[in-house]
């Protein structure tokens, strides 16, 4: 067991990392109005955060991240660029299945992070490198990935708008998007409306009915996409390889895929500008669904640094969101890249050593 | 001394005695209808304890009672982790519901999840907030939809009349449990065609510890049921 003291002690040093880099610091109130992360969460939030009630402000959150109180926080009074570096708890309660854990996992641990809000190409690069520095020497496993590549390959595909915005809508959920992908590939079926003549009821209105009907007409018409397509998107999706050789290897899928081209292109000027800051893209892994199963915020580059131990969270994680940044900018969108290190996980590496 | 939790009334306490009553345990009701005090008869060193269906879970797991009868939905709503704390001994073939969700029946472009994840998304971009569903079974049923990769909805606790939500808008879509499908149909809301979310009934349960011992063999081996 390591004292909290401890962990503090490490997140203070990486703090000053952070503070080194440029980054100003802020804190964030703990209890956060609860509306804002559940609109932008959904249920997911609801099942791993604390949630609990104020008589006057209504539901609040114990803080389940930094990334949106500090965006919050800049949309308020900040200019950019912005470099904004944080410590302390968020809070995650581990909703079980049928059998309790042996290990619960911890509910409240530090995070320490760092957020870049600039137009500045080179964005990605830095913060990664930051990331990379700060955590030199804990013989920890980089891997990379790119939702923009991802959901560049699904806007090439020879698809409706429609197909191409429901497609792009699960990214993050591979196993429906997977099925809608099967759908789109056989010949339509029959639309399988029901014949009720019900009265009316509830706040959805028939208007929107008719509006999702005439989808579907048109839908059917659709020519089903050919196999070739599926078979280079299931290609694309799971490439996995050193940060060189995926380079290579996007660069042959994009001849056939032309669509994936800038974004490829993008992922190669990012691992040169890594380069340029001091780090062998050799040494990174580039994992093409690697954001896939992290939080749906994230749109561009994503990154995590990874202990070998079993059932460990990575030690830290980040990336772009420059579409949560739309969301809560409220039509001021800055493009976002940042991430968090766990000053906890770090303590216990420290321990071993 | 086994205390066994039976619900402490309607149509749950009698079919529970009528269960009993078949394997050679006659329980029943002492004084008056209005105390809830057992008796049992035909066991030796069970005592019966007459309790609300929702709190048999919750004793169980305390250790106040060893055996209980309770319904499979509340268990796995109220009780994460469960079968760390309760042994499920036999399902005992009545109070059978299940646990569905449903939609306005007027919704003719719905009949399965795929059609409510779609119109969740439409939903969700027309009315800026997510597609409500109305239910008391808060877990089962996100986890059920995080299962499935359902977004765009959100949860609305309704702990009772929540088949009248949809017609109060108060919420699009419910998911309860019904065991006809009558009240649904009396509130223009039909189920999707998924297998339900659970299919529950009523069953014994034991606590975990105290089904180890040999009062707990015997008493389950004159039931004719076993750990």
């Amino acid at each position: 067991m390591i004292a909290k003291r401890d962990k503090q002690r490490i997140g203070q040093r990486l703090l000053d990392g952070f503070r080194a880099a440029g980054a100003v610091e802020v804190a964030p109130d703990i209890l956060l109005p609860a509306e804002t992360l559940l609109d932008l969460y959904g249920e997911d939030i609801r099942a791993r955060a604390y949630v609990t009630i104020d008589p006057i402000r209504g539901e609040v959150m114990l803080r389940p991240d930094f990334t949106v109180p500090v965006v919050q926080m800049h949309m308020e009074h900040g200019a950019e660029p912005a470099r904004y570096c944080y410590l302390g708890e968020v809070f995650r309660k581990q909703d079980m299945g049928d059998l309790r854990p042996e290990n619960a996992r911890d509910n409240e641990y530090l995070q320490c992070g760092f957020e870049l809000f600039a137009r500045d190409p080179d964005a990605d690069a830095e913060v990664f490198a930051l990331f990379h520095r700060q955590l030199q020497g804990y013989d920890l496993s980089a891997e990379t990935g790119d939702m923009a590549l991802l959901m560049d390959a699904v806007r090439g595909l020879p698809l409706s708008t429609a197909r191409k915005d429901a497609l792009l809508h699960h990214v993050w959920r591979p196993r429906r998007f997977q099925r809608m992908l099967d759908r789109f590939s056989r010949p339509a079926r029959g639309l399988g409306l029901s014949d009720s003549q019900a009265t009316w009821s509830g706040l959805r209105s028939p208007e929107e009915m008719t509006v999702r009907i005439a989808r579907l007409m048109a839908d059917r018409d659709e020519p089903p996409l050919a196999a070739e397509w599926g078979d280079r998107l299931n290609q694309l999706f799971n490439l996995r390889a050193s940060a060189p050789e995926a380079v290579t290897q996007l660069r042959g899928f994009a001849e056939d895929f032309p669509a994936i081209a800038p974004a490829v292109e993008q992922i190669a000027s990012r691992f040169t500008a890594i380069a340029g800051l001091g780090i062998d893209p050799a040494s990174i892994i580039f994992d093409a669904s690697h954001g896939r199963t992290t939080m749906e915020y994230y749109d561009g580059f994503t990154f995590t640094f990874t202990a070998a131990r079993a059932d460990w969270p990575p030690v830290a994680s980040g990336g772009r969101y420059d579409a949560l940044m739309a969301v809560l900018g409220k039509g001021r969108a800055i493009p976002a890249v940042g991430g968090i290190i766990r000053p906890g996980l770090i303590a216990e590496l420290e321990a071993v050593q | 001394m086994i205390r066994l939790g039976v619900p402490s009334k309607g149509r749950l306490m009698e079919q529970t005695f009528d269960w009993f009553a078949d394997r050679g345990v006659r329980l029943s009701r002492s004084g008056s209808d209005r105390e809830y005090a057992g008796r049992v008869e035909g066991a030796d060193d069970v005592s019966l304890v007459l309790l609300s269906a929702g709190e048999i879970p919750r004793e169980l797991v305390a250790g106040r009672i060893e055996l209980g009868v309770t319904g499979t939905d509340l268990v796995r709503e109220k009780l994460p982790g469960w079968a760390s704390d309760l042994i499920e001994i036999t399902p005992m073939g009545f109070g059978h519901a299940d646990l569905i969700l449903a939609v306005p029946d007027c919704w003719r472009d719905c009949d399965n999840l795929d059609d409510l994840t779609s119109i969740a998304r439409d939903f969700r971009a027309a009315h800026d907030f997510r597609l409500r569903i109305a239910t008391k079974y808060h877990r089962l049923v996100r986890a059920w939809l995080a299962e499935h990769e359902v977004a765009d909805y959100q949860l609305v606790d309704s702990q009772g009349a929540t088949e009248g939500t949809v017609a109060n808008q108060t919420a699009e879509a419910i998911a309860d449990i019904t065991s006809s499908g009558a009240t649904l149909q009396a509130n223009n809301l039909k189920i999707l065609s998924e297998e339900p979310i659970l299919r529950s009934q009523a069953t014994l349960f034991a606590n975990r510890v105290a089904a180890d011992g040999p009062e707990m063999a015997r008493f389950l081996a004159q039931l004719g049921v076993a750990v």
